[in-house]
């Protein structure tokens, strides 16, 4: 009874805010909807017994992909002015696609001989805890593999994009502690009637000193 | 069977562990001029280890990792192919990581990584596997062609080989899915158990596609056009490593994917491939004609290799198989030379690669000249250079498997071939020389150069041993049974 319930609840929420996705005028409104949206449809997978795919959902989708479209369109300066002009003469080929899922859906529920039903749970223990027994058993080999891409991808991506530019001022704290008395105080007579300037301690080697 | 027999992959298991340490001697080591030097170094000395290692405990036919590894000599035959062209590159890499300005540790760190992903994809025994070792050998190589930052024609590069790369990686995939779900196995001897009754439609379809997928990898017609501007664009010992390295590998995927993963069904492929290497021979030879890069002239040349490579490969009779490693040891071979030659172009200090810079390259350099005709002969397949074997083994393979046509088209495309090798022979032997060229000064490169041109031209007396070699590893090409 309860769980039919939020079986309604995530499945109404999912689909309003699926619905709220595409009729959004603010974009930045949008990405926020689809959030909901998959943290609605990762409620589902719960009430499913599917708590690994539901943890996925969450981690990834929301973690990374929809934060990732949130910096998109918060730091791009994308006119969606321009992006909505098109919509009539699309709408066609929109509504083809959306026909065609449709009877995708209806051919799949209403065959005759498709079982559609969810896998069964293991009782008593959690698929969290099965997937663990084999990814780092059986599997370690294509888990260890998958390290090593993303160690290669985070390689590759900060020695494409770091520069160490010249000239820029940069504190280095170490630097700084390990400077004496004696390299950066000079003691001098001041005499009284020479311009201030060219009596000031030689200033390019204790900029250097500094960096 | 042992669930994790480690042994067989030690090769494998100690290349990964030292380019993660060698992680932190780029991040520690200052200056960056300096980590570089050392990681280049201390990179090749890893290569050879690990050559050593797969020797010593690869050859001995076996499953690591519970049957998603396999070892055979048949592997470690190839294993050593890679290995040695990517070390030969990192060791003639000195002064041009300095020109290109790319001189960072990370290069030869990605080399590592990719050559670890190359390694992975000949020993994958599983999909999963194969799909991991083809990630992990391109993901490398995206980079280290958009390196020199400050080029648009290499960010270019580095752009177009990703996105295509990212496109046959998703035709890949599907193939991928499609064939674990019409067979019910991701393993290859399961797959080819399944199969043996024959392929479903929806099988067919799926090999069609990881076929699709890996010929983008090999740059095979017609999904070649990616090379000729990612050969160009790269920094020049980034391109020798392209044509060398990553193709062996790919190839080793395509021929343990096709001979033993879909053994039991070759009329699946077979026609996919005998497509492949037709579209690839004619487009190479033909593609090449109108060439003024010499980088542009080697990516339509592999293109053509990697065809006549596929007639081996499309005979599907066990010959075909030892035509295939005769050839890719040639091919590593002559690659390695004209790849040597061309790093040693420069005019005032700067790198040239244009055809026409080589007129009368005979008069200012008649040793590099020498080598050269050497090479373009033996690519040109005229006897008795190491060249002209490949192909005659390969087209023996077809005509002995009933494809006389595909032997006769290779044989038209490969003198069409000629006309163009034999182009840069008469503009370094007959044309005036007009404009003179840096005396190469890299002794290394030079000595590269002389040792490959020795072997390309005396091949026929190392034709015996390297024929009883691979004989031994026949057997032992499809899986390890048991």
């Amino acid at each position: 009874m309860i769980s039919t319930l939020f079986f309604y609840l995530f499945a109404f929420m999912t689909v309003a805010s699926g619905l709220m996705v595409i009729t959004a005028r603010n974009p930045v409104h949008a990405v926020f909807f689809l959030i909901l949206s998959f943290f609605n449809s990762s409620g589902l997978f719960i009430l499913m017994g599917a708590e690994f795919i539901a943890m996925l959902l969450v981690v990834v989708y929301v973690g990374a992909v929809a934060v990732l479209l949130l910096f998109v369109v918060m730091m791009l300066d994308i006119n969606y002015q321009s992006m909505q002009e098109g919509f009539r003469r699309h709408l066609p080929l929109g509504l083809i696609i959306g026909a065609v899922l449709l009877i995708e859906l209806v051919v799949l529920f209403s065959g005759p001989e498709t079982t559609l039903g969810v896998a069964a749970t293991s009782g008593e223990r959690s698929n969290v805890a099965l997937i663990g027994d084999v990814l780092y058993t059986d599997h370690i080999y294509v888990f260890q593999l998958a390290g090593l891409i993303l160690l290669v991808a985070m390689i590759g991506a900060i020695t494409l994009t770091m520069r160490h530019r010249e000239g820029v001022k940069r504190q280095n704290i170490a630097l700084q502690n390990a400077r004496t008395r004696e390299e950066s105080v000079t003691v001098m007579q001041v005499e009284s009637d020479v311009a201030p300037q060219s009596i000031l301690p030689d200033e390019t080697k204790s900029r250097k000193a500094l960096r | 069977m042992d669930a994790l027999n480690l042994t067989p992959a030690i090769a494998e298991i100690f290349l990964a562990g030292a380019a993660t340490l060698l992680v932190l001697l780029a991040a520690f080591v200052e200056p960056e001029v300096q980590a570089s030097r050392l990681m280049r170094k201390i990179s090749i000395g890893a290569l050879v280890v690990t050559g050593a290692l797969t020797v010593s405990y690869g050859s001995v036919p076996g499953m690591a990792f519970g049957n998603l590894f396999m070892s055979s000599p048949f592997t470690v035959y190839m294993k050593l192919l890679v290995l040695a062209g990517a070390s030969v590159v990192l060791l003639i890499s000195r002064p041009h990581l300095k020109a290109d300005n790319i001189n960072k540790p990370e290069f030869a760190l990605l080399i590592l990584f990719s050559v670890l992903g190359m390694m992975v994809m000949i020993s994958a025994n599983d999909l999963m596997v194969l799909y991991m070792g083809l990630e992990l050998q391109s993901l490398p190589l995206y980079v280290i062609a958009a390196m020199q930052r400050d080029s648009l024609r290499s960010s270019e590069a580095g752009l177009k080989y990703f996105l295509l790369g990212a496109l046959s990686s998703g035709l890949l995939l599907y193939g991928l899915s499609l064939v674990y779900g019409f067979t019910g196995g991701t393993n290859y001897a399961d797959i080819a158990g399944s199969l043996s009754g024959g392929a479903s439609p929806g099988a067919v379809i799926g090999i069609v596609f990881m076929i699709a997928g890996i010929a983008f990898k090999i740059s095979a017609a017609p999904f070649h056009m990616w090379t000729p501007d990612v050969y160009e664009g790269s920094p020049t010992i980034v391109t020798a490593f392209f044509a060398i390295a990553p193709k062996i590998a790919a190839m080793t995927l395509f021929l343990r994917m096709t001979y033993g993963m879909l053994g039991p069904v070759p009329e699946s492929w077979q026609q996919v491939t005998i497509m492949l290497a037709v579209l690839s021979m004619v487009i190479g030879a033909l593609g090449a004609i109108m060439q003024t890069e010499l980088k542009r002239l080697m990516a339509y040349s592999s293109i053509a290799h990697m065809g006549y490579v596929l007639v081996g490969i499309s005979s599907a009779i066990p010959s075909g198989i030892s035509a295939v490693m005769v050839y890719l040891a040639i091919y590593v071979v002559s690659a390695i030379g004209v790849f040597g030659v061309i790093l040693s172009l420069s005019r005032e200090g700067v790198p040239v690669h244009r055809i026409a810079d080589l007129k009368g390259f005979s008069r200012s350099h008649p040793m590099h000249a020498a080598c050269m005709m050497i090479f373009m002969f033996s690519m040109a397949g005229i006897p008795p250079l190491g060249g002209f074997f490949g192909k005659w083994f390969a087209f023996l393979a077809a005509v002995e498997a009933g494809l006389v046509v595909l032997a006769v088209i290779g044989v038209l495309a490969s003198v069409m071939g000629a006309f163009y090798y034999l182009r840069i022979v008469k503009m370094m032997y007959i044309d005036e020389l007009e404009n003179p060229l840096d005396v190469p000064s890299d002794s290394v490169n030079n000595l590269v150069i002389g040792i490959s041109a020795l072997i390309v031209a005396l091949f026929i007396f190392l034709l015996g041993p390297l024929r009883d070699s691979i004989a031994a590893t026949m057997p032992y090409i499809v899986f390890v049974l048991g």
